[in-house]
This record gives C-alpha cells, structure tokens and sequence, in this order.
C-alpha cells in the first residue's frame, strides 16, 4: 500500500510529543520529510536537543502510529543538519503551548506574558527546567511559577 | 598517520571530553544545593551525553563499525583522549562550575570554528551542539561571576577552584601530530590560535567575578593524547562501565 505523503503527514499531526503531549510531532517541527523510496516509506526526524531522551520514544510512536495506518516497509532517519529550531514550531503549536501553560518562544529570548494570567511582569528562574527545551520563569503578578519553551 | 587515523583521534578528543565531563557534571544529580541547579546540571550532563553519542558515533564508524556505547563502555582508561580537566574530581560546588566556565568557554570558541570544517559530517555535529554549548556558557558565565563576587566564603572558594583547575588549562591548546594534519585537512582550527579569544573572555569575566588569574602557565598534560591520565579516570570508569563489564551487551 502507497498512501500519499499527504495523507501520511495527516497521521503524523496526530502523534503527541511524549513530552508535551498537547502538540503533535508535526507541530513541534521535528519531522523534516516524509517521502517514499520505492516501496519503503521514510520519514525524516531531527531531535530537539542532542541528549533528549524522549527522541529515541518519539521514533517509536510514529513507527507505532504508522504500522496502525497500515503502512509495512517504514523507516525512520535521523538527521542532525540543518539542526533543529525553535523557529520550525507551527503557529497552531504556539498557541497551544500557551494554552496548556508553557510560554511559547519568542525572538525577544524571554516570555511575552505569563501563559496564566497574562502578566508581563515576569522574571526568569533558571534557563534549565523539567525538559532540556524549556526554561523556568515565574510570574510576580499571580505567583505562579511557569515553563518557558526556549528559543535555539 | 592517516587522514582517518587522526580524524577519528580528534573525534575521540570531542566526545571523550564531552562523555567525561557529561558522567562528572551526572554525579551531582540529586545532590546539588539548591534544586533550580540541580534541575541545570542534570540538564547540562544531558546535553554532554547527547553530544558525546554524535561524536563517538561518527568516530567509530571511521574506525570501523563499533558503535557510540562500544566505544563509552568497553575502553580502558589508556584509550581515552580527554583532556585532564574534564576528569578531576568534582569537588564542592564552586570548584564544579569554574571547570564547567573553563571547559565551557573553551567548547563555546572551538564549536563556533567547526561549523565551517572541510568535513561536513564535524561541521554538523557541531551546529548543533554549540546551539546547546550557548546557553551552558551564559550559565557557568554567570554563576562564577555570582559566586566570585558574591561573600567572603563564596569569593574564597572560587579562587581557590581557579587557582587549582589553572594548571589544566593550558592542555587544552596543545598540539601535536593529529591537531597538525586536522588543520591541514580544513577539517579543525590549530588548537594554540584558540588561546587569544579564550584569554580574553576568561579575563573579562574573572575580572568581574573579582578573582585573580594565576600567572604561572604551567601545564598539566596527558589526556587528549593518552599518554598519562589523572588516577580519577579509572575510579570514574569503574562507576561508568561496570554493568557493560559485569553483563555485555545488556540492554533496556
């Protein structure tokens, strides 16, 4: 079965980052290329950081979400070059980031306002924080502390 | 020497610091003083790790076919290609982030060079790890700057881990027969031009952290061409490798 690299990037939207489980794959900007090689189906991934553990589970659940679909000769290659950006996070990624409470990147380096109560009286804590792809900030409007996905 | 042979030398350079200093930055997980450095440390030694395994990787695919962990689990001390500052101790704290600034800032110049390697395979690698290296900088950058200018106790102890980890410096830009044909090949920057740019960032950032660089140069070496590591090597590799020793092959 050749399905249409279309319809495969459909699929792939709906695979969540094990992380951040409210983006997808796609959104987040990691899956470079999907193309078929003759009767082989190959998608391209870039990690996020070089050490991110949830790199080696992503590659699994796409191979997992993409077996489901149907699809039999499948293989995933990692590419490092050019490395990943948070420039290549969907817009509709951005947004939902925001939503579930992690500031979304911004070119400034730092968060627009707090994702909770919307403050833009907000301090940095540390740039590492519970994921090597985001920085921890608090907000001195509402008191809560915050994740912010970092610019690289 | 080969092309190859001192290309996957300089390879085993780049991901034995990045693997040595990766375990050592490791050891503090769960034991650093507060837990925002806690969280940064084990982010950092992630990074490293990360680092270490696109290194190695492509440095044993040129030698033949081992792979990353072959090459992290199954070598003995006299095989590593580290330099001497990467494996000492971790001592407290402040010693802990003057390495990490000293070996940092010299990482930070060196990656920004390889972007533009001859090898397209380095120069990737690099990219992406200096992405990483920016933000491990700024941070190591600004806690010597804290703890340096910060209390008595605090400035003491930071001049001491300087004066101390001063003498590994310098072994950092050495050269010899590998930096030598690297450079030729486009494929590396000469170890020894590296120094200008790092004396002065280290001098810019010492001077506001109120603390005096050590004048003498001598250099402790031995590490990045094997012939004579610190005796903490071993005690790290024993930690490091014992379950690959103790059960080849296990995996999870």
């Amino acid at each position: 079965m050749r399905v249409s690299t279309d319809q495969v990037w459909e699929w792939l939207e709906a695979v969540p980052d094990p992380e951040i489980p409210v983006i997808s794959v796609v959104d987040l900007g990691i899956v470079r290329d999907v193309r078929w090689d003759a009767e082989t189906l190959k998608v391209i991934v870039t990690p996020t950081y070089s050490g991110c553990p949830a790199t080696s589970v992503i590659n699994m659940d796409i191979e997992t979400a993409l077996r489901d679909h149907g699809v039999e000769h499948l293989k995933i290659e990692t590419s490092i070059s050019p490395p990943w950006t948070t420039e290549w996070l969907s817009e509709q990624g951005r947004a939902k980031l925001e939503k579930y409470g992690i500031a979304p990147p911004q070119p400034a380096g730092g968060p627009q306002r707090c994702p909770h109560c919307g403050s833009k009286a907000v301090q940095k804590v540390s740039q590492f924080g519970s994921t090597p792809c985001k920085a921890h900030w608090r907000c001195t409007e509402c008191m809560e502390p915050f994740d912010y996905f970092k610019c690289i | 020497m080969t092309h190859d042979e001192a290309l996957a030398q300089f390879l085993l350079r780049m991901g034995d610091n990045t693997l040595i200093l990766g375990h050592r930055v490791s050891e503090w997980c769960g034991h650093a003083p507060v837990l925002e450095e806690d969280i940064a440390l084990a982010n950092i030694a992630l990074d490293l790790i990360g680092q270490t395994q696109m290194w190695l990787g492509l440095a044993g695919q040129i030698q033949g076919g081992q792979s990353a962990d072959d090459l992290a689990f199954l070598r003995d001390a006299w095989d590593f290609r580290n330099v001497l500052l990467v494996e000492v101790p971790n001592g407290d704290f402040g010693r802990t982030i003057m390495r990490q600034f000293l070996f940092d800032a010299w990482h930070s110049i060196v990656l920004e060079q390889l972007q533009s390697s001859a090898d397209d395979r380095v120069a990737a690698i690099a990219a992406k790890a200096r992405k990483e290296v920016a933000y491990h900088l700024e941070r190591s950058r600004d806690t010597v700057v804290g703890l340096g200018d910060g209390t008595e106790e605090s400035h003491s102890r930071m001049q001491g881990a300087l004066d101390y980890l001063w003498p590994y410096v310098g072994e950092m830009f050495a050269v010899d027969e590998v930096d030598a044909i690297m450079t030729d090949a486009g494929v590396a920057p000469n170890p020894f031009d590296l120094r200008a740019q790092y004396d002065a960032l280290i001098e810019k950032v010492m001077t506001k952290a109120t603390l005096t660089i050590p004048e003498n140069r001598f250099a402790h070496k031995g590490g990045r061409d094997g012939r004579m590591h610190t005796e903490h090597l071993g005690h790290l590799l024993t930690q490091m490798q014992w379950l690959q020793r103790a059960y080849p092959g296990a995996s999870w």
